[in-house]
């Protein structure tokens, strides 16, 4: 059938059934960290480039409470993102807030520079090569599918991000809070004459948006190394992503991440040189055909 | 009057430049540290490489009248980068010789300039063999370790115990391609078979995918031609994907101990690994390590203790030459036997081999180690000789066929 491609050998369908699962569950942090940053974006009208970091410092509360506390996963699944997200309500309103009305650039290198130092800083203190962090023991051990070796844990990190990412899309599109601050995006003087405390919405928002990358991180610490490249890793993809999906549309940014996933997934199987590669091949061709991405708003 | 000024300001940046150029040929020596200084290859060398070449600087003493100096700089892993900064520093900043040069492909690069500009290159952190091979120089030496001495040595081992059927997932780039091919070559001689490989980018997060195409090869061994965080990741996700309950087995071919303490005993016991230095070998490495830890933390790699021995031995024959020469310190290198801490009787060869005795270790159970980053058992000790590849089977254009 493809005896045209010499070199690529199509493999038997279960392990292609494999593959394609492997790609989802890498989608899945894509889909996870995109739609933190299209929210942010949406609302904040800021390219948040401290995304990685913050899905690191997730990675390493998560680490560090249960190095020092000994606080295990499942606490720290609920703790490290309220931390971050803390963390992140400070840097708004040290830093951020005053920049909304400056160009998009401003926001970028603020962001940037910030991660640069926070990651210099764990660098600097807990090496290059990461810590290790096992997976919990209630999510240990893999089940047989039958056309491959499942491990538990991945399963779940399909599951909880999914609850993440509709929980999000619900939160922003189906519910009072979501509408308000849906409307103080479009117009927010008129939302601020009806009542509504509009900067603290947006600090909020900045907050979950940080947290939800740090949810990420500590889904994350069991599978990797917590380690502080981490994020500078996986952000410049995510960045990606968000271009592929639309910046600022949420539906955009999970569909983007688990069909990106999935590429991705299939390019690891057919030409493995080309992974790291492959979506920003993608995002080159999406940004030629629709410049604002498959479910961007065109200004 | 401005330009007047403007004009003055560069006369006086040219005259300086003229007394830096002048203080280059008569200044103390100097020597490089280029590595990896915020990568997956960081903890390997590092800053701790820098505080190695410093130490043996310390030890050293004056050489040539003054104290050697050390500079160091982050190549990010990228040729262009890395062959930049030594242009740089060979040319203008006086920079007599640049040691470590993790990553093979930054190395082959850095090698090439060595070479036009003949000025001394020491790598330790580089694993091609083609350093040696191919590509040898006048000008530099492999100090510590290559992808041959680990094939051999791991590759041999690996196969000895049953290991007959290979499937290796690689790095992308120069020096996975080495490792595969010399360990490959082993395989295939001692009359085991590779079913297949997978190449993959450097510095790469996720393996599953690679593991899986290594589980359905269903070959013995999973050789991983790769290093640092992607050796790590490797292994850490072989275990969730049930590599060893499947019956297989990993053979990690470069592991350094900042790995192991990485990954954790507990997915790491029983690993075998190829190095040519262990901190707890005996009381000279102990005592080398003890003041290294109390600066850096952790005990040296062995890219970082070869950085001292290189920088040590080399100080040594420009004393013994009495000049920065090039051409007389790699001759006195040559002549002069290497012994150190880490090193007995060595000997750097005209092809720029550092023959040394290599070592076979297994990484201890958690219940066998009693200290901090008390990890490896000896399996065996090869000498140097069998560890290396002979002299005139490199294809090195400076070894005489005769």
């Amino acid at each position: 059938m493809l005896s045209f491609l010499p070199h690529i050998v199509l493999p038997p369908t279960p392990a292609l059934f494999a593959q394609l699962l492997i790609g989802l569950i890498n989608g899945a942090f894509y889909a996870m960290l995109s739609l933190g940053l299209a929210v942010i974006f949406g609302m904040l009208n800021i390219i948040n480039f401290t995304h990685g970091a913050q899905y690191m410092l997730g990675a390493f509360c998560a680490w560090l409470a249960l190095h020092y506390l000994g606080i295990g996963y499942w606490p720290s699944l609920i703790l490290a993102p309220l931390v971050v997200a803390a963390a992140g309500i400070l840097l708004e309103r040290l830093f951020l807030r005053h920049i909304y009305r400056l160009d998009h650039l401003y926001g970028l290198l603020l962001t940037f520079g910030l991660a640069l130092i926070i990651e210099g800083v764990f660098r600097q203190y807990y090496g290059s090569s990461g810590q290790p962090y096992s997976i919990p023991s209630s999510l240990d051990g893999a089940r047989d599918l039958g056309f491959m070796f499942l491990p538990n844990y991945r399963a779940w990190v399909i599951l909880a991000s999914l609850a993440a990412c509709f929980g999000t899309w619900f939160l922003i599109e189906r519910t009072r809070l979501g509408a308000y601050l849906r409307a103080a995006t479009e117009n927010p003087t008129l939302v601020q004459a009806f009542g509504v405390n509009v900067p603290r919405i947006v600090t909020l928002t900045y907050g979950f948006g940080a947290g939800l990358a740090a949810f990420a991180g500590v889904l994350a610490a069991p599978i990797y190394q917590v380690s502080p490249l981490m994020g500078s890793n996986i952000i410049v993809v995510v960045f990606a992503v968000v271009v592929i999906g639309g910046m600022g549309s949420i539906l955009g940014a999970v569909a983007s991440g688990f069909v990106l996933g999935v590429i991705e997934g299939l390019t690891k199987v057919f030409y493995p040189e080309a992974s790291n590669t492959v979506i920003f091949v993608v995002m080159a061709i999406v940004l030629l055909v629709k410049p604002a991405g498959f479910f961007g708003r065109t200004a | 009057m401005m330009q007047g000024k403007t004009f003055l300001t560069a006369a006086a940046m040219v005259a300086l430049g003229a007394v830096s150029a002048l203080a280059q040929s008569a200044g103390p020596v100097k020597i490089g540290v280029l590595n990896d200084m915020s990568s997956l290859y960081a903890d390997i060398g590092g800053k701790g490489s820098v505080v190695a070449a410093e130490m043996a600087v310390d030890d050293a003493g004056p050489v040539l009248g003054a104290k050697a100096l050390i500079v160091s700089a982050d190549h990010q892993n990228k040729p262009d980068i890395g062959s930049s900064i030594a242009r740089q520093w060979y040319d203008q900043d006086g920079v007599d010789a640049i040691t470590d040069v993790p990553t093979s492909s930054v190395a082959l690069a850095v090698n090439e300039v060595a070479r036009e500009k003949k000025r001394i290159a020491l790598f330790t952190g580089p694993a091609s063999s083609d350093l040696t091979g191919p590509k040898c120089n006048a000008y530099a030496a492999a100090w510590v370790y290559d992808t041959y001495s680990l094939a051999h040595v791991t590759g041999s081992a690996v196969v000895r115990s049953g290991g007959d059927t290979w499937f290796f997932i690689t790095a992308d780039y120069a020096f996975g391609h080495a490792l595969e091919r010399d360990t490959a070559d082993v395989v295939k001689a001692a009359g085991g078979t590779v079913l297949g490989d997978v190449q993959v980018p450097l510095n790469t997060a996720d393996f599953s995918s690679y593991l899986l195409q290594a589980q359905a090869s269903k070959a013995k061994i999973i050789g991983l031609a790769n290093a640092g965080g992607d050796t790590i990741n490797s292994i850490k996700q072989g275990a969730e994907f049930g590599i060893a309950e499947g019956g297989q087995k990993f053979a990690a071919l470069l592991v350094f101990i900042t790995d192991v303490n990485s990954l954790g005993l507990k997915a790491a016991q029983g690993l075998q690994l190829t190095s040519p230095f262990y901190w707890d070998q005996n009381d000279e490495t102990r005592a080398f390590s003890k003041r290294f830890a109390d600066k850096v933390g952790h005990p040296p790699t062995f890219d970082q203790a070869g950085v001292y021995s290189a920088v040590t031995h080399y100080l040594k024959a420009v004393k013994a030459a009495g000049t920065k020469d090039p051409d007389k310190v790699m001759a006195e290198m040559r002549a002069l036997p290497i012994n150190d801490f880490m090193t007995k009787n060595g000997k750097l060869r005209e092809d720029g081999r550092v023959i040394r005795d290599m070592y076979l270790f297994e990484v201890k159970k958690p219940a066998e180690s009693k200290a901090p980053w008390d990890y490896y058992k000896l399996i065996q000790t090869v000498p140097g000789d069998q560890a290396y590849r002979p002299l005139d089977k490199g294809d090195c254009p400076l070894v005489k066929k005769g």
